[in-house]
């Protein structure tokens, strides 16, 4: 594996000069490497975990199992990248089981995020159904717990 | 009242740890960075912690027989034949102790009549000298080398060698060297113990940490498995330190007399740790395999750090410690390690800690993340460069 993926996989938030440490390379070699994995389509970009229930305009989020027919052809493709393509979809998958697509979105409101659904989703040629379920509280984000963040272990400075 | 003399005298004459007074310096700093720990920095992976609240809920509150639960000595036999290639029987080869310490002391209290002697290499951990001592036993020292990698010698463990010796005490890979053995040096070692009919107390505690072709136990030798007792635990691989684990294989007449003490002593091992340990063996290798691969770039990283700072450090083998010599600095291990702290905020251990010949060396835990590893080994560097910039008049 691309040193540097396996950094990223691991999650350890290092900044490029620390990367460089680590695996023991340039720090120009180790943007070549991130710069081939943006180009591969593997790197896609930065995005901060964050915690918005902590900040007053909270984001309403929720999950929508959506069923869609497939097209000859493309088979779920198309009409899942077009469903991708709305700003309002945070992530979407194709799904094995009783539904298709599952879609993450998120939207100012509660209203916005329903008017979403039922104007634009719905209506969408080749879907079939929608299933929504708003997010009433999160515990883990993106690997971080919310509430009881890890405390920093405790352990003797010094120790045989 | 003079209470000092009623302290027996074998207790009075024990060195002070030279870990101890450098602990209660740095523990009052703020802002250190240390790389004194001896213990992983990652927590137990959650999936053992929850295995042990889940046997707390079931009630697992009461003791276990002596020798330990027998699914958990179980588990340890299956573990131990698979990755170590000697098989011993649950029910009477196998005993779980409180921590490797405690299998350590079980051991040479089970096995030392006063005045008997026990080889052991150093620098070595801190408690082997101190063991022997209060077992009523005489620790001779077999040193290990820097430019050897620390590697234990037969040569010099035949020279050491003295009438009265019993057993041999040995720890690879060695905290604090990281020094490992490769099979050919462990056979003559191995046919040495047959020869001078030694028992080999063997604590291979760092074993899972081994970052180049893998750990092999003296007690897959010739003639060896009747005569090691093999020590292990938990504390490292699975960071389970705080749970403090540990278990003992060897032939079952030996363990019979291990045991004996210590169901007069420690009775047994705590259950819930006995439980949590159960599950580190089912399902803990992942977790044990991902640590190691951190180790091993930390590893990579702190060496070649210390290198480019001047400080010429083998590549340990195992464990989670290099332990480079200072001589360069022309300082002294602990002027070395108190001017470090004093001046970047940096704890080391001083090598004189984990014995004589751990002189001119300080000890370098990588068991730390990243960020404060690379932090850590910037200061070291200017540190070492003021020094080198200020040569100081020794007085």
């Amino acid at each position: 594996m691309n040193p540097v993926l396996k950094l990223l996989v691991e999650g350890g938030n290092l900044t490029t000069a620390q990367m460089a440490q680590v695996a023991g390379l340039p720090e120009a070699e180790i943007n070549r490497h991130l710069e081939q994995l943006k180009k591969d389509r593997i790197f896609l970009g930065w995005r901060p975990v964050l915690d918005l229930s902590r900040e007053a305009a909270a984001a309403v989020r929720a999950v929508i199992e959506v069923k869609i027919t497939p097209e000859r052809g493309g088979g779920f493709n198309r009409l899942a990248d077009r469903i991708s393509r709305f700003d309002e979809v945070e992530s979407c998958y194709l799904m094995s089981g009783a539904y298709d697509l599952l879609i993450f979105v998120q939207g100012p409101s509660l209203q916005r995020v329903a008017s979403f659904v039922s104007e634009r989703l719905s209506t969408l040629e080749g879907v079939l159904s929608t299933s929504t379920h708003f997010m009433l509280r999160s515990y883990k984000e993106g690997g971080y717990l919310i509430e009881s963040a890890a405390e920093p272990a405790d352990r003797l400075k010094v120790s045989p | 009242m003079d209470t000092h003399r009623f302290i027996a005298r074998h207790v009075v004459d024990l060195p002070k740890s030279g870990i101890r007074d450098f602990f209660e310096i740095v523990a009052k700093m703020k802002d250190v960075i240390s790389l004194g720990i001896g213990e992983p920095d990652f927590d137990t992976p959650w999936h053992i912690r929850e295995a042990a609240i889940y046997a707390l809920e079931r009630g697992k509150t009461h003791y276990t027989s002596n020798l330990g639960l027998l699914e958990l000595r179980k588990a340890i036999g299956r573990y131990v034949e698979k990755h170590y290639a000697v098989a011993y029987r649950p029910e009477d080869e196998v005993i779980v102790t409180v921590g490797v310490s405690e299998a350590i002391d079980l051991a040479l209290r089970a096995l030392l009549n006063p005045g008997d002697k026990v080889l052991y290499h150093q620098p070595c951990y801190v408690s082997y000298h101190p063991g022997v001592t209060l077992a009523h036993g005489v620790a001779v020292p077999v040193p290990t080398r820097a430019d050897d990698g620390f590697a234990l010698n037969v040569e010099d463990i035949a020279k050491a060698w003295q009438p009265g010796c019993k057993l041999l005490l040995m720890n690879l890979p060695c905290n604090p060297t990281g020094g490992t053995c490769d099979p050919e040096r462990l056979g003559k070692i191995a046919r040495f113990t047959v020869e001078k009919d030694l028992i080999v107390l063997s604590d291979e505690i760092y074993s899972e940490l081994v970052y180049e072709g893998g750990h092999v136990s003296i007690a897959t030798f010739p003639g060896m498995r009747e005569r090691t007792i093999f020590l292990h635990g938990f504390s490292k691989a699975f960071a389970m330190t705080g749970f403090r684990i540990g278990y003992a294989c060897g032939p079952a007449e030996l363990v019979e007399a291990m045991m004996k003490v210590h169901q007069y002593s420690m009775l047994c091992a705590p259950i819930l740790a006995q439980e949590a340990a159960i599950e580190a063996l089912t399902r803990g290798e992942d977790s044990v395999a991902a640590m190691r691969e951190q180790y091993h770039r930390r590893r990579d990283l702190v060496v070649r750090r210390l290198n480019e700072a001047g400080l010429k450090c083998n590549v340990p083998g195992g464990a989670f410690y290099a332990f480079p010599s200072i001589a360069a600095t022309g300082l002294g291990e602990r002027d070395f390690a108190y001017g470090l702290l004093e001046a970047e905020r940096v704890a080391v251990v001083p090598g004189s800690a984990f014995g004589e010949n751990g002189r001119g060396f300080v000890r370098a835990s990588f068991a730390t993340g990243y960020p404060q590893l690379i932090e850590a080994c910037d200061r070291i560097e200017r540190y070492v460069q003021k020094l080198a910039a200020a040569p100081r008049v020794k007085g």
